[in-house]
């Protein structure tokens, strides 16, 4: 697959060359810490999407503001296509920017961050096309769209109406922008693989290629099913530890691992549909418990703060 | 000139009336495509009510909608309300004291405020008529407050409490104008003005309404088109036209076309092209992985094949003619078509018989074991059903493999990605495979019919499977007590036995419900047992009678009538019932039939009446075929008079006559029989008194009646006849 784009020519002649996967990640974070966000770093766990990072699920709770932009890499066993399909992957990046309360011009600011990235409006046809977002695993839900540009599902623009099984109190406006796509518009290619990720001629593919083809195999052909079933209940039982000695944090860290161990063993194709119910069932009670206890352990400084605000 | 002079005129005239228009505008972030027209309508309904409420009628009303507004325009309203006049009645003057207290706090009157009349109290509010801007304000904020949405949320900084508005997404603006004045009110610290906004992009600034007439015509200088119905005829015609000018066809879609309105405020059609390698991949895989994922149109070309192109609609007018945007989408569809090739060939790499191996992972329903078990107990059946004949020219082998493949697909990851898919590329799947053509159409077209008026299936194998499949279904929900009750049907058992009718009747197929169903309980013999003595039966005949009913009634056929025929018992051949019926309702209609059933209810009642212990009838169950044949004539012992002797004679040959014909399947036959007891019948009544002083002589009368209902109950239960 090569690079097509009627217009890459004439951009290369006229306009400065189109961002580099890297220098759209500076971009948007020189964006969002333009309008008052911290600038976080991944979490260091996997996990198959940025909602997971304690700084949107455990931060969506309570009446405290909190604006945060941070990049989370984003494992999705079963989304793995052994590095043929040019837009699938089992490894990818997400961009993630939580504004609570969000902010009554919240679509405002995000379409000024797509022109902040070259994404010109008046050339690309932008909508907000209906998804509620719902995470069963974290038994989480808001309303939103997926924001398309030229028909590609560029971001996940969500109300957070509840988290871990609470009332969002305030709603925080969660955007998530899927850099992969987002860069195949604005260098125009047709591959991920092809995408430039600096300009110094490093590819995406250089630098992801053998992961996906590796990672594919083992996702859906190796991983030791008993092994991930023990880690499975592992994780479970040390969850359960954590919340027991108060700590929601390290709970919840376990709830992540579960998660994503639950997602490896459904790309093994070893969890029957009755029982894929009660897994997810299992993983929700342990992200719900952590925000409980999150909740449980904050909320007398929240009241103090915030007189009148109740769970 | 002329017009303009005239409508000139006109608006003079409504100004001295005293006549009003009113503009509300409700501006939001993004309204789901799929819940605006319903927004419409509530809006609508919402406002007619608010006002009504206050005496003002509402006729000149248009509700518009976008993805970013609700609109309506009300027009020729008074300025103000008509006094209005209302009494409540209260509770009688001598009422106890808590019910006076309750009814005073209600009204807000004081006791002496109350007017009495012949004992009991009223209170009399008179409400003065006042100005249209006064009623609006304080009506329209709890019209929003209220306005029902499918789903709502909370958003922004008042959702830190729980009394925040909910509305469907973020509230952003009110517009609300009588005439060229604000109307003025506050909703959730949004106050109505007479600021809106243009298309996002076109024209993102603040615009200011001069008025509700000049409404539309400045939303559209702002590159937004206001009326539902102009975008999606933009569509619907520009989406033709531009698959037109490539010489193809386009696939209409209305519901694409009123979701795409519902998805733009400036709508471009505008036709792209894609590889047409895709072409490889089944054209109902392609259609519904533009349609569903994408919103696209399809096209067809001159020999109606799936040609490679697609029709999308854009939001703006783009700088470059749209050549950026129609690039971006075809990428989108290539990718998608690229993952649905992946499943295409992946799913190949196997055959169905893998594929089907699997099932034995997947629950079919806790009580009812896996999909595998499922599959065993179909293929058995169908194997049953084409080895007995019942289903006639099928090859019981070819029944057996078809069933036994055609939930393999189920497991497969095209079905995974599109449900809607199960059956359609099982069938893919085994012709690519290279499996007999029979067992590939078998598995592609064994879950229907799914509704009335879906293809009926008539190659043997696919009949076989389908009603296999059907039956099964029936029986074990039925044997686990999950038969459909009220409104709830969570297995769609009812469209299930509507299936199994329509297979049975369009393909004639000649059996009795009762056997199919106690061969598809298999062979767990408690089951069986259930089945046979049970009440299980019982409540599956009166089941399908239902459903019968239902399916017939579009063909006109009584349902009272299926009635009378299923109330004999022992007729489950659903082909033999039917023929019975309708020669019956033909009977009916004729002068014989409606004398006879007059003269069958006269002999009914007058037997009930007299509390007649029949020795012959046995409504409702097999017994009834068991019955010892009526004594073939009176016993000599009571002198007979004329009309009775008659009556015998025809009796003892029509009765016989019916009998014979109704096992010989020749309904008109039967009815032709009866036919022949009406003259005597008539006769017997004109000229016999039943309660004769002699008893034996009552007695034989009576006991002749009997006979002659009897008789009729060869053919059909008439006392379940209407009229």
């Amino acid at each position: 697959m090569t690079g097509s784009g009627p217009s890459a020519k004439a951009r290369g002649m006229t306009a400065p060359a189109p961002l580099s996967f890297q220098d759209m990640i500076l971009k948007l974070h020189a964006y969002w810490s333009g309008q008052g966000c911290l600038i976080l770093q991944p979490y260091d766990m996997r996990m198959g999407a940025g909602t997971f990072h304690t700084a949107t699920t455990l931060r969506a709770l309570g009446p405290e503001p909190w604006n945060a932009a941070f990049v989370q890499p984003c494992r999705r066993p079963t989304d793995g296509r052994y590095g043929e399909n040019p837009n699938r992957l089992q490894h990818y990046y997400q961009y993630q920017v939580i504004l609570k309360p969000s902010p009554d011009d919240l679509q405002e600011r995000y379409l000024q961050s797509l022109s902040a990235i070259g994404i010109d409006p008046l050339l690309h046809d932008i909508r907000f096309v209906e998804d509620d977002w719902e995470s069963p695993t974290l038994g989480a839900w808001g309303l939103g769209w997926e924001v398309w540009c030229d028909g590609m599902e560029v971001t996940q623009f969500t109300y957070f109406q509840q988290m871990g099984g609470f009332d969002c109190k305030p709603v925080a406006g969660e955007l998530t922008y899927g850099l992969e796509r987002l860069a195949l518009y604005i260098q125009g290619r047709d591959s991920v693989y092809d995408l430039a990720f600096n300009t110094a001629g490093v590819s995406y593919g250089d630098v992801f290629l053998e992961n996906e083809r590796e990672m594919s195999r083992w996702n859906f052909e190796v991983a030791d099913t008993d092994t991930l079933f023990d880690a499975f209940r592992k994780a479970a039982a040390e969850c359960e530890n954590c919340l027991n000695a108060e700590l929601p944090i390290p709970g919840y860290e376990q709830a992540i691992e579960a998660s994503h161990l639950f997602n490896l063993l459904q790309a093994r194709g070893v969890i029957s549909v009755q029982e894929r119910a009660s897994y997810i069932g299992r993983v929700r009670d342990l992200a719900r418990g952590s925000c409980e206890a999150w909740i449980a352990k904050n909320a007398e400084g929240w009241q103090a703060r915030f007189p009148g605000w109740t769970a | 000139m002329d017009r303009e002079e005239r409508r000139g005129l006109a608006g003079a005239l409504s100004r001295v009336d005293g006549v009003s228009d009113f503009l509300l505008e409700l501006l939001s972030e993004e309204i789901p495509a799929r819940m605006q027209a319903g927004a419409r309508e509530e809006l609508e309904r919402l406002f007619i009510r608010a006002l009504g409420d206050a005496g003002v009628v509402v006729d000149g009303l248009t509700v518009w909608s976008t993805p970013r507004r609700l609109a309506l325009v009300a027009r020729g309203l008074p300025a103000r309300t008509a006094a209005v006049r209302e009494e409540i009645k209260g509770p009688r003057d001598n009422a106890p004291e808590q019910a006076l207290a309750g009814f005073l706090r209600k009204t807000g009157l004081a006791r002496e405020d109350l007017v009495a009349r012949d004992g009991v109290l009223f209170a009399v509010i008179e409400k003065p008529g006042r100005p249209l801007a006064d009623l609006l304000a304080k009506t329209i904020p709890p019209l929003i407050r209220r306005f029902a949405w499918p789903k709502s949320m909370r958003w922004g900084a008042a959702s830190r409490g729980t009394d925040s508005l909910r509305w469907v997404r973020p509230l952003q603006g009110i517009v609300a104008l009588l005439d060229g004045e604000v109307v003025d009110f506050t909703v959730a610290g949004i106050a109505a003005g007479r600021m809106t906004r243009g298309h996002r992009f076109h024209a993102p600034g603040a615009i200011s309404i001069a008025s509700p007439s000049s409404y539309a015509a400045q939303l559209r200088a702002a590159h937004v088109l206001v009326d539902h119905a102009e975008r999606t005829a933009i569509i619907r015609d520009g989406a033709r036209a531009a698959a037109a000018r490539e010489g193809l066809a386009l696939v209409e879609d209305e519901g694409l076309v009123v979701e795409n309105a519902g998805l733009s405020e400036w709508p471009v059609p505008l036709l792209g092209r894609f590889d047409p390698a895709f072409l490889e991949v089944p054209a109902e895989v392609i259609q519904l992985t533009a349609r569903i994922n994408q919103k696209y149109f399809i096209c067809r070309d001159a020999s109606g094949a799936l040609a490679s192109a697609f029709v999308c609609t854009a939001n703006i007018m783009a700088s470059d003619g749209g050549a950026v945007i129609v690039e971006g989408n075809r990428k989108v569809l290539a990718a998608r078509l690229s993952d649905a090739r992946f499943f295409w060939q992946q799913d190949r790499r196997h055959t169905l018989a893998v594929h089907a191996a699997r099932l034995s992972r997947i629950t079919f329903h806790e009580k009812l074991g896996t999909l595998a078990d499922k599959v065993e107990r179909v293929a058995k059946l169908a194997e049953w059903l084409a080895r007995e004949g019942i289903v006639p020219n099928c090859d019981p082998a070819l029944a057996r493999q078809a069933a036994e493949l055609c939930k393999a697909d189920l497991v497969t990851e095209m079905v995974g990605e599109f449900p809607e898919l199960q059956g359609l590329m099982g069938g893919y799947y085994a012709r690519a495979e290279g499996l007999p053509a029979e067992v590939a159409d078998a598995i592609c077209d064994h879950y229907k019919p799914v509704g009335q008026g879906d293809a009926v299936p008539t190659a043997p194998v696919t009949v076989a499977v389908s009603l296999a499949d059907k039956l099964d279904n029936i029986t074990h929900f039925f044997l686990i007590d999950e038969a459909p009750t009220g409104s709830k049907d969570p297995f769609a058992l009812r469209r299930t036995a509507l299936g199994i009718i329509s297979l049975v009747l369009h393909n004639k197929l000649r059996f009795r419900m009762e056997v199919a169903l106690i061969q598809a309980c298999g062979d767990d013999l408690e089951k069986f047992e259930k089945v046979f003595f049970g009440e299980l039966e019982k409540r599956l005949g009166a089941f399908f009678a239902d459903r019968l009913k239902v399916q017939q009634r579009e063909a006109g056929v009584r349902h009272d009538l299926i009635d009378a025929v299923f109330a004999l018992g022992g007729e489950d051949d659903l082909v033999r019932l039917l023929a019975r019926v309708r020669a019956l309702q033909s009977f009916i209609a004729t002068p014989d039939g409606t004398n006879l059933l007059a003269g069958y209810k006269r002999a009914a009642n007058m037997l009930k009446k007299e509390g007649f212990a029949s020795p012959l009838l046995h409504t409702g169950g097999r017994g009834a075929e068991g019955a010892s044949p009526p004594p073939a004539s009176g016993s000599g012992e009571v002198a007979h008079e004329p009309a009775e002797i008659a009556l015998i004679v025809a009796l003892d040959e029509a009765a016989p006559k019916a009998e014979a014909a109704v096992a010989a399947e020749d309904f008109e036959g039967a009815m032709t029989a009866l036919a022949a007891l009406r003259a005597p019948i008539d006769t017997f009544f004109d000229q016999v008194t039943v309660n004769d002083p002699d008893p034996a002589k009552r007695a034989a009368r009576l006991g002749l009646l009997d006979r002659f209902r009897a008789a009729v109950h060869k053919v059909a239960d008439f006392s379940l006849i209407e009229g």
